[in-house]
């Protein structure tokens, strides 16, 4: 089964996960900017690593096949200097034209600080003057249910928001009711300990339905799992769902979130003409 | 959409792996009651506490109230504070 990962970290992992997932089905991932787990020294060193994810990265997925695409943005974690995220919100505006962005991402809260959110409100103006699409990071742990409020309640004040071309990533059970419910995508991660699980996602899709959720691994250079995604087919297999329910999920669905981008021009490998 | 499994049929295909993740709760707070030290007042250990106690009531939302004992409470007046 062909399947996106449309929250991975792949500059944080080797060509071989490239090859494997390539060999379990993988055709497209996403990659949102975000903490290479120490703060960065300086604006410098985002703008060189927005070109790997915008030069490097690609070229990296291409020799497995697969398209890659990203998100650029200040994370949560680098947000709380509020003069140093505004160096770097300078430099966006060059990389979100380049061809494999796919909007402002990955953006969002840590510890919900009154400058993470000042940082938040100039990222989101931006991306609404060029009219992107937004992919938010929500909080971990015990911060998770208040940041994603937070969020929701930002984004409700703004009408430039169009809750369709959004997405809410990391949501878990008691967050991903209110962000369905107001009409955004939920991105349920697959991620050890602090997120959630295969089978804790197939719960969450037999409460909520299949509309509108984004599985992914957020992989990165913590111990992470890159071939979650496979394990979220594998789980829904086991219990029973049929194939057309599981490719909803894993492919169609961010599809068509990807393709409200307007960088994101993708024929799938069923879409192409097969040979005579 | 497939006829989803009867009750018991979920029962037998997550009892093991239950009593599995059961045991390993319960030989991690065995070994912090065989350590030197007292950690009753420990606020982390209350909400495990909590947490067991959910475990124990008969509702189907035991999981999204257990990820409410380990959050930070959700201010609405957040804006002002």
């Amino acid at each position: 089964m062909y399947f996106f990962d449309p929250h991975i970290h792949m500059a944080a992992r080797t060509t071989d996960d490239f090859q494997t997932l390539a060999k379990m089905g993988c055709v497209v991932v996403g990659e949102p900017a975000f903490w290479m787990g120490y703060d960065r020294s300086g604006a410098n060193s985002f703008y060189d690593y927005f070109r790997q994810l915008t030069e490097w990265e690609p070229k990296r997925a291409a020799n497995y096949g697969i398209r890659h695409h990203s998100w650029m943005g200040i994370n949560a974690k680098e947000a709380e200097d509020v003069g140093f995220a505004r160096e770097v919100i300078a430099t966006l505006p060059e990389f979100l034209q380049r061809p494999t962005v796919l909007g402002v991402g990955e953006i969002g809260l840590h510890k919900c600080t009154r400058n993470e959110v000042t940082t938040l409100l100039e990222l989101i103006d931006l991306g609404m003057k060029t009219k992107e699409q937004l992919l938010f990071h929500t909080p971990h742990l015990e911060d998770k249910y208040p940041g994603t409020r937070m969020i929701l309640d930002i984004l409700r004040g703004d009408s430039r928001v169009n809750h369709g071309r959004v997405c809410i990533d990391h949501c878990e059970e008691h967050t991903i009711r209110p962000v369905l419910e107001e009409g955004y995508w939920a991105g349920i991660t697959l991620y050890p300990v602090t997120k959630a699980n295969p089978q804790r996602a197939v719960d969450m899709v037999e409460i909520y339905g299949a509309e509108r959720i984004l599985v992914n691994s957020s992989a990165d250079w913590g111990p992470s799992d890159p071939f979650a995604v496979p394990a979220f087919i594998l789980a829904m297999r086991r219990r029973g769902h049929p194939a057309s329910r599981i490719r909803k999920l894993v492919y169609d669905n961010p599809l068509r979130f990807f393709r409200q981008s307007r960088n994101f021009r993708f024929a799938g490998p069923e879409e192409q003409p097969s040979e005579a | 959409m497939p006829t989803p499994p009867a009750a018991n049929e979920i029962l037998d295909r997550e009892f093991l792996d239950l009593r599995a993740r059961l045991i390993d709760v319960a030989a991690a707070l065995d070994r912090i009651d065989r350590a030197e030290g007292a950690v009753l007042n420990d606020p982390r250990l209350g909400q495990i506490r909590q947490s067991l106690q959910i475990l124990s009531t008969d509702s189907a939302d035991r999981a999204e109230r257990i990820q409410m004992v380990f959050s930070l409470p959700y201010r609405e007046d957040w804006r002002q504070a």
